[in-house]
């Protein structure tokens, strides 16, 4: 057992508990919480600035303006400057196409490619589930981290490589959530009852089996979410994601870090963005997994 | 000089009592101005259906509402004194020694990870009654008197080494080991075998004249109350709908609530004489053949093979209703598996409307299943989540028939009508129907296929009483409309005296005995049907009657 | 029970042989190696045959499968290799920097658990509904802090602003404070999610409404029915704790400038020192087999039910 197995006995769990509620629209808005609402309002925020960032912020995020090397934030910069004079604000609102766009990809690939493993591995059951679980075993052996590290070695730096490498590690999580709600799923009266009623096994799989089974998967999806932000933006730190000047928030954080006695703000604005952009996501995915039964 | 004896105080006296459970911002209201009280030595029986509020009463005397429960008005008085506004800590010194509890579900109430004996003496050790080498020996005199036998193993085994009947005796002796004045017993048999149950009843009824307790029985089972308890308080919906002596309500309810349930109750309906449908001269017209029917199965610990069924054999006319009987483990749930073909028999022949079921396969199994159908004790794990009634029973139609979807459509309706569910539930999903109407969806879609024969698992077991009647109903009405036959597994004999014709008694994989049921329940040729028929609740009242 | 443990050995060990072969992969079929990044340098004058040469020294140039038999041969008879960089065996760079490492590792799990389990019995024991709500939003809090993001962000308030701990010349055990606190937060975020789900699960069972009408109190049933009960499915999350440790120390050790295992990896990877990572992510396999190992075997001890299935199995 793992977190994804707790999560997932979580996200079963809600689906349990709401069993008796009535949804209507009225209930549905009084029990949606404003924290939930600023989530989505934090998310769709970062979400506008990686489609369109210039409609945020009137400065170039890679040129700097001459005399106006790290100043405080203010009025002009709304979070200061940093070494080459550049707009933090401004790098910050250019760098969520980098974070936002490798954890998608991140959390896509696991997503495909860990879901169909799951699904194969939970319906055909006996030797080729062993010899999938077995795969993901040894997957689940090796630190994410390392593993990340290693694949980066073997494609070297950039975005779209830290991507794959973080999406890889969520693969394993993905396989065993997806294995084992199949396999939950197919053990319900319903799929043998839909079995009697003189279902054929792809009849069965796509009316019963998917849909049930893939809810709590998308629940996981939009906690990886997060997660994968995380992680991208660890490795931009590290120096193996994007090259500078690109100003992806790992790597921003990096650079404020050789002016951490005289510019706070360098390294402090950067990361409460992290953390919101991440928080958001767990909060939204939380939400996921109660509203889906 | 004469001495006027005084009637004794009541030990626990509930006045004017409501409670409400907070749900998100708001409250509702579960128990409305209820009172009762219950003398010394007195066994008073909270009866009523899912919903009414007997178990958050029974919670709220001990102090254990759900978190978001509160006593909002009335009074609880135990010995005179008022606790229903009390401290968890003013509680405990009262819980266990005054008040004990004998819970519902023996699986679950015991700690899977501690002895039998140190959850036992823990109740002394809780409040100081004990010096701890006394403990030991109080123990197994405590499971001795529950009567459980080698009381020094038991005291060292874990819980899950112990079968249900053996923990809910252990349950008991937490309960009585200080003597309280007051136990709840909350529905303390309902997830116990028939036979069991009658145990543990007469176990509790035992302890309750040796020590003079009182006790305050929670239940839902009218026969049960009937049989022991001395006054009934009658709930439905959270009120009070009559209380009086056991004896006065049984013989003239006063509620329209309680005739009603006291007509639903099938142990106390007299059984209804159906017409013996001998067999036609030379005309073998049997839909369901069962001839030497084995299916083993492998030990968990790979050591030989455990028998579930041992060469079973019956046969069932068509129309009529053949019952199998037996608690759990006795193998009629592995038969009914086979007999639909989700299982492989290790030997012997089912045949069903003239087609051998253990030989088939792939597309031949697929088509026989139009032939029976099956309908799962529990609605709400058979049906879908994600779909609507709608879906739920036009899917056998898209596996088989190349109906026009006008037609396919016209053919649902018309069955969702047949069993009785309202044109505006057809879009619901099944969490918003009621444990009823799911039953009756799941009926329409064993019957939307036409099949010969409907196996019913415990299908109407998990109901109230008032659900099941109706349940009851529509399927005679069913089958002699449609001229269905009907396999239904119970572990109730009074539901299966009441609708089957036939019945083949199951214990441990054989069949101890078969026939035709009035003929089975006059006069039993087997110990263990008469042992049977005597544990079925409400005798008392059927002995009145 | 010995066909039990010998069947988890078997597996162990065939995930152990499975992760040196998919790290063997990935890290030897790169395209650039470590010995050409390093003597290609124009800078250091080799001419190509030179180079050839270096590389057959370091038999880099043999097929893949004969790497492969000779490295697994290597591994067996614990030589882990060169280090092309440093120009040791990977060995010797490994036992270097391994103490400090696992005395950062020891140090931030146990600051870790002693935090998630204050969370989650405070949490669990509190009346107040507003600071148990405070309690349990801590861990999905901490979860969201990137791990280096917090390192600076203590190493700011704690030596720069409040001037608490130096940054010039710390004592060994001053030395330690931050990074023992960057690491801990996020071992301890899962470990408290964990636990409070896992106390409010069993919380809910009809054994403990049955031991608080013995007159238990919450405590009581706390500590003695629900602890045990809840810390049992809290030992399977100890794998991914170790891969959440790891992953923490290279990060840490890399803010704080630690010269551990991590600040190691880092350098590895930044240098494509495949000989290094590969030993790193097989040791780390190693200890991810022997943590689950453990437990598998300690399960049965704890738990008096799987205690009889094994014993039945055998």
């Amino acid at each position: 057992m793992t977190t994804f197995d707790t999560l997932h006995n979580d996200v079963v769990a809600e689906a349990k508990r709401q069993g008796g509620w009535r949804s209507g629209a009225a209930s549905q808005l009084r029990r949606t919480s404003p924290g939930l609402v600023l989530s989505w309002l934090i998310l769709g925020t970062a979400f506008l600035w990686a489609v369109a960032p210039s409609l945020f912020t009137g400065y170039n995020p890679l040129e700097g303006v001459g005399g106006e090397q790290l100043r405080r934030p203010g009025g002009e910069h709304l979070l200061g400057t940093d070494a080459l004079g550049r707009d933090l604000y401004a790098r910050i609102v250019y760098g969520a196409v980098h974070s936002l766009t490798g954890a998608f990809v991140a959390v896509s690939l696991g997503l495909v490619i860990g879901t169909g493993l799951g699904v194969v591995a939970g319906s055909v059951r006996r030797r080729l589930d062993d010899v999938i679980m077995r795969i993901i075993d040894v997957l689940l052996s090796i630190p994410p981290l390392l593993l990340s590290l290693s694949i980066i070695i073997l494609l070297g730096f950039g975005t779209v490589n830290a991507a794959i490498a973080v999406g890889v590690t969520s693969v394993a999580g993905f396989a065993r959530l997806a294995r084992a709600e199949v396999v939950r799923v197919r053990r319900s009266d319903y799929v043998e009852a839909a079995f009697g009623s003189g279902g054929t096994f792809a009849a069965v799989l796509w009316r019963h089996v998917l849909p049930n089974a893939l809810t709590s998967v998308l629940a996981f999806a939009s906690l990886q979410f997060g997660s994968a932000v995380l992680q991208i933006s660890t490795l931009g730190f590290l120096g193996y994601g994007a090259p500078p000047p690109t100003p992806e928030w790992g790597l921003l954080i990096a650079e404020g870090r050789n002016y951490i006695s005289t510019a706070w703000w360098l390294t402090t604005a950067p990361g409460i963005v992290v953390v919101l952009v991440v928080l958001a996501a767990n909060r939204i995915s939380q939400s996921f997994g109660k509203t889906s039964a | 000089m004469t001495v006027v004896a005084k009637p004794l105080p009541p030990v626990l006296e509930v006045e004017g009592l409501c409670i409400a459970y907070r749900d998100g911002h708001a409250e509702r209201r579960a128990v409305h101005d209820v009172s009762f009280r219950i003398n010394p030595g007195e066994v008073v029986a909270l009866v009523g259906e899912s919903g009414s509020g007997k178990t958050t009463t029974a919670q709220s005397i001990i102090g254990l509402l759900a978190a978001n429960g509160r006593v909002e008005s009335g009074s609880i008085k135990l010995n005179g004194t008022d606790i229903a506004r009390w401290s968890d800590r003013q509680l405990d010194t009262v819980r266990g020694v005054k008040i004990s509890l004998v819970p519902q579900d023996p699986g679950s109430s015991l700690n899977p990870i501690k002895t039998i004996g140190s959850q036992i003496g823990e109740i002394f050790r809780i409040h100081g009654a004990l010096h701890s080498e006394e403990i030991e020996g109080r123990v197994l005199s405590l499971l001795a008197r529950v009567g459980l036998s080698e009381p020094a193993l038991r005291a060292r085994q874990y819980p899950h080494e112990l079968s249900g009947g053996m923990r809910q005796r252990v349950l008991i002796a937490i309960a009585i080991a200080l003597k309280p004045q007051l136990i709840i017993a909350d529905e303390p048999t309902s997830a116990l075998d028939v036979t069991v149950q009658k145990r543990i009843l007469d176990l509790i009824d035992e302890l309750r004249a040796e020590y003079g307790t009182s006790v305050l029985l929670v239940t839902h089972d009218l026969g049960v109350a009937a049989d022991r308890a001395d006054r009934l308080v009658v709930l439905q919906k959270g009120r009070i709908q009559e209380q009086d002596a056991a004896g006065v309500i049984l013989a003239a309810p006063r509620s329209a609530y309680t005739r009603q349930l006291l007509a639903d109750a099938p142990s106390f309906t007299a059984p209804v004489k159906r017409p013996i449908r001998s067999p036609g001269v030379g005309v073998q017209d049997d839909v369901v053949v069962v001839e030497g029917l084995v299916r083993e199965f492998p030990r968990d610990d790979g050591r030989g093979r455990l028998c579930a069924v041992n060469d079973l054999s019956f046969r069932v006319r068509r129309g009529t209703t053949h019952a199998i009987v037996g608690e759990s483990g006795s193998g009629k749930t592995t038969t009914i598996r086979n007999i639909v073909g989700f299982d492989k028999p290790t030997a012997g022949r089912i045949e069903i409307d003239g087609i051998e079921v253990s030989g088939l396969k792939g597309e031949d199994l697929r088509q026989f299943r139009r032939k029976i159908q099956l309908v799962y004790q529990n609605p709400y794990g058979s049906l879908d989540p994600r779909q609507s009634v709608l879906q739920i029973v036009t899917e056998p139609l898209l596996n088989f028939s190349r109906l026009a979807r006008a037609d396919r459509e016209e053919k649902v309706r018309t069955i969702l009508s047949r069993v009785g569910l309202p044109e505006d539930a057809l879009l619901r999903r099944p969490h918003a129907l009621s444990g009823g109407q799911r039953q009756r969806v799941a009926i329409a879609r064993a019957l939307v296929l036409d099949p010969q024969v409907v196996v019913l698992d415990e299908a109407v077991s998990a109901l109230d009483v008032s659900v099941q009647a109706r349940i009851l109903d529509l399927l005679a009405e069913l089958q002699s409309d449609l001229g269905l036959t009907y396999l239904f597994v119970s572990h109730d004999l009074a539901v299966v005296r009441q609708i089957s014709d036939t019945v083949s008694v199951l214990k441990d994989g054989r069949l101890v005995e078969g026939g035709v049921v009035s003929e089975i329940f006059e006069a039993p040729s087997s110990e263990y049907t008469c042992e049977l028929i005597n544990a079925i609740p409400g005798r008392t009242r059927r002995a009145a009657a | 029970m010995s066909a039990y443990l010998l069947n988890r050995a078997a597996q162990a060990l065939f995930v152990l042989w499975a992760a040196f072969t998919i790290s063997f992969v990935l890290l030897q079929a790169m395209p650039g190696d470590a010995v050409l990044i390093k003597f290609q340098n124009p800078d250091l004058g080799l001419t190509a045959a030179q180079v050839a040469e270096i590389r057959s020294s370091y038999a880099v140039d043999s097929p893949v499968v004969v790497q492969y038999l000779r490295t697994i041969g290597n591994f067996l008879t614990g030589n882990f290799g060169y280090s092309v960089q440093a120009g040791v065996p990977v060995g010797s760079l490994l036992a270097a920097h391994l103490p400090a490492t696992l005395m950062l590792a020891t140090l931030g799990f146990l600051l870790a658990s002693v935090l998630a389990v204050i969370i989650a019995f405070l949490s669990s024991l509190t009346p107040l509904a507003w600071l148990r709500g405070a309690l349990q939003s801590i861990p999905s809090l901490f979860i969201s802090i990137p791990t280096f993001w917090l390192g600076i962000m203590l190493i700011q308030i704690f030596s720069f602003r409040l001037k608490l701990v130096p940054v010039i010349n710390p004592g060994p055990w001053q030395e330690l404070i931050l990074p023992v606190l960057t690491l801990a937060v996020p071992i301890s975020a899962p470990l408290a999610q964990v636990l409070v789900r896992n106390i409010d699960d069993a919380m809910t069972r009809p054994f403990v409404a049955v031991a608080r009408a013995k007159g238990a109190s919450r405590f009581w049933v706390l500590s003695r029915h629900v602890a045990k009960n809840a810390l049992l499915p809290t030992l399977t999350i100890a794998g991914v704790l170790l891969g959440e440790l790891i992953a923490g120390a290279v990060v840490t050790e890399t803010v704080f400038g630690l010269n551990g295992i991590g600040g190691l990896t880092e350098r590895a990877v930044g240098s494509q020192d495949a000989a290094v990572l590969q030993a790193i992510v097989v040791l780390s396999a190693l200890g991810f087999v022997i943590i689950n190992l453990a437990v598998d075997l300690l399960y049965p001890v704890l738990d008096p039910r799987l205690r009889t299935k094994a014993g039945a199995a055998a």
